[in-house]
């Protein structure tokens, strides 16, 4: 074998080392509509009080990622989505109700004198976790800044004897009535509360208010045993539907086909490992995205041999045949694929969840496809002509000598 | 020379193949005038509850808890209850619920059921659906803007409209079948559509080319001779590549599930109505608007001989 062809081949067996160890160091990420998890969209809603700015959404951003951590949850996604939407997503979570509690309230809490004016809020705070209270029930610890330990100990001392209520989100929380002067700046909130309720309002009043009312405008949930079967399924389908293509391409053009089929599996490597490498989630439209751009890189191959076959016809010889065929197929291939990605980044650009991993995944593989289909086979190629310039063009299934 | 004389006269039936896409575009736009489009809670807004009850159920049973005491003020009457392939799942739809509503819709359900286990919710606001419908639409325009210009530096200009045409033609005739058979549409479908979409313009663009190369090898050729060439150099492609990804799209359908299957039948249609459209619609379009172009006699002929 001449040592071109060599260096080929060898280039393309570390390509298939490389994307394999991409593979094994990064797995795919999977969306939660194959994993099983919480989805939720909320849009900031204008109120007399909050203005919806662009800081006011990065700050509710940065308060619901500190929520999402104290609820232990794994690899979540938080993203602003357009002027007022925030997407969080919650990989695992199965309880959508506890996610909303927790994510989606304001949080707003007011600390008030008997007379109703507001004495301290939920900034006075400087923590708050869960703890007992002294029977054993759950509460919730809080412990004031230095300037709330001021104030707290001010209205404790003046009101003994009266009710201070507490409001979340306007709404009356407890009332206790104060014992003695609380100087310390610890406290406990108490009140009928179950473990969950809580530990969500420790997390609340720790993680701090929203500065904009969040309504939720999309919830989506996939349960675990869904998930997995979607993955079983789309697995299957998309074993079986390979299988057949790789047997229809070796019945139809033979060695050939079974190089381009060697360069489909470069392919399908190179795509996931792309996809694995960008930390790019793989959803159920990006599996459709994906299957589309396999049959492309199916067609890239099926023009290119047609046009291999023409010119055997025509008479040319094997190489001059291949050199040509490569050649004139190139702008057909080159021109597909141009106007899929011009449609592929029109939708990337303007489509939201799913059509954007349909978009991406779409893309990645046009232009991936534009490697493996034309340069690798044409390598395969090139050293099968190599190895047996003779029976060559009898690969094709045209009978013309070499 | 490429091959010489070819099987197939393509454009024999050229009009009336115009003709019949042009019946069945009028037949679509008339379902989705008169039977519009069964819209799922992605665009109408609302919420899907698909559950594994404790044990098998049938919808009438599912609709006697839905309408019980226990969840009497939700007002769940008009829920639509669909049984699913295992007995024991259900699928409810419903009018926009709270989350703890759904929870209560739940607790009612386990307890009626021995069990319920969450496969799937979904909740979508009324907003989400409008914006989703104004989105795809702008996404369409902007991509048609796209390759209208892209397919006029590279071909020519009537080529770009006669792939347009042809790609409009699929959307159209893909979307009337789902309005005529009541398949239920939701954002998947768009991923569908956006697909059939892709491949048509991928075969239309690769016979353009065959079309632009052989033009410029014989500049005299007539219109219907030098398509019918085209088209004949293009057909083992044509049929390669078709079936290659009909098997997929048919393992789809065997193993996807029931949920995926409307989806499947959507690439189906659409994926066949495409394949058709690149021989049968973009070429006879480019040639019919060329010849009365030419009979309009002030286009400069390329051709030195006639």
């Amino acid at each position: 074998m001449p040592r071109g062809n060599a260096i080929r081949i060898l280039f393309i067996l570390v390509i298939l080392a490389a994307t394999g160890l991409v593979l094994y160091r990064f797995p795919m990420q999977l969306g939660l509509d194959l994993q099983g998890g919480v989805h939720i969209v909320l849009e900031a809603r204008e109120t007399g009080g909050a203005a919806v700015t662009d800081e006011a959404i990065e700050r509710a951003i940065a308060i619901i990622d500190r929520r999402v951590n104290a609820l232990g949850v794994a690899e979540p996604v938080i993203q602003r989505e357009g002027a007022r939407r925030i997407v969080v997503e919650l990989p695992g979570v199965t309880d959508q109700q506890q996610a909303i509690d927790v994510i989606g309230r304001t949080a707003q809490l007011e600390i008030k004198d008997p007379f109703g004016r507001t004495v301290l809020t939920g900034a006075d705070l400087a923590d708050a976790r869960l703890g007992l209270d002294q029977f054993g029930r759950p509460a919730v610890d809080v412990e004031f800044t230095p300037e709330g330990t001021a104030r707290f100990a001010q209205l404790t001392t003046l009101y003994v004897g009266q009710q201070i209520p507490h409001l979340l989100d306007g709404e009356l929380l407890v009332a206790p009535v104060v014992q003695e002067p609380i100087t310390s700046g610890r406290g406990q909130i108490t009140g009928n509360f179950t473990h969950d309720e809580a530990r969500n309002l420790a997390i609340l009043l720790k993680a701090g208010a929203l500065p904009v009312p969040l309504d939720v405008v999309e919830m989506r949930n996939v349960g675990p045993t869904l998930g997995q079967e979607s993955i079983d399924r789309s697995l299957r389908a998309g074993i079986a539907g390979l299988v057949l293509v790789v047997l229809y391409l070796i019945m139809v053009y033979r060695l050939p086909g079974l190089l381009a089929d060697v360069a489909l599996g470069v392919y399908i490597m190179l795509v996931l490992a792309l996809l694995a490498g960008l930390h790019a989630t793989l959803t159920l439209p990006g599996i459709a995205g994906f299957i589309l751009s396999v049959g492309m890189a199916v067609d890239a191959n099926v023009i290119i041999y047609e046009r291999i076959k023409d010119e055997l016809r025509a008479g040319s010889k094997i190489r001059a045949a291949i050199r040509a065929g490569f050649h004139r197929a190139f702008r057909a291939i080159l021109d597909a694929n141009v106007t899929t990605l011009i449609a592929a980044g029109v939708l990337f650009y303007l489509g939201t969840g799913p059509v954007k991993g349909f978009a991406v995944t779409l893309s990645l593989g046009v232009v991936a496809s534009m490697f493996t289909a034309i340069v690798v086979t044409r390598w395969l190629l090139a050293a099968a002509v190599e190895a047996n310039p003779r029976g060559a063009a009898r690969y094709f299934g045209v009978g013309e000598a070499a | 020379m490429h091959q010489t004389g070819f099987r197939f006269n393509f454009m024999r039936y050229g009009k009336a193949t115009l003709t019949l896409s042009a019946v069945l575009i009028v037949l679509s736009l008339l379902s989705l005038a008169f039977r519009g489009l069964n819209l799922g809670i992605d665009f109408t807004g609302g919420t899907l509850i698909e559950r594994q009850l404790g044990r098998a159920a049938t919808a009438d049973e599912v609709r006697a808890v839905l309408t019980g005491e226990a969840v009497a003020d939700l007002d769940l009457g008009s829920a639509v209850i669909q049984p699913l392939d295992d007995p024991r799942d259900v699928l409810i739809r419903t009018r926009p619920l709270a989350s703890d509503e759904i929870d209560r819709v739940d607790a009612a359900l386990a307890a009626a059921f021995g069990g319920v286990e969450v496969l799937r919710t979904e909740l979508v606001g009324p907003v989400i659906g409008a914006e989703l419908v104004r989105r795809a639409l702008l996404a369409v325009a902007l991509a048609s803007l796209g390759i209208l210009i892209y397919v006029s530096l590279r071909f020519e200009f009537k080529f770009a409209v006669a792939a347009l045409v042809a790609l409009l033609h699929d959307a159209i005739i893909a979307t009337g079948a789902v309005s005529a058979l009541g398949v239920e549409v939701n954002s998947p479908f768009i991923a569908a559509i956006l697909t059939v979409v892709g491949y048509s313009l991928n075969a239309t663009i690769v016979i353009f080319d065959r079309v632009r190369e052989n033009r410029q090898l014989r500049p005299a050729e007539p219109l219907v001779d030098l398509l019918n060439r085209s088209l004949n150099a293009t057909l083992a492609r044509t049929i390669h590549t078709s079936a290659t990804t009909l098997l997929t799209v048919l393992t789809l359908f065997l193993f996807g599930g029931s949920t995926l299957r409307d989806f499947i039948l959507v690439l189906l249609v659409g994926l066949t109505v495409g394949t058709y459209s690149s021989i049968f619609v973009a070429n006879p379009f480019w040639w019919l608007w060329k010849e009365r172009e030419e009979r309009g006699g002030r286009e400069v002929s390329p051709a030195p001989v006639r």
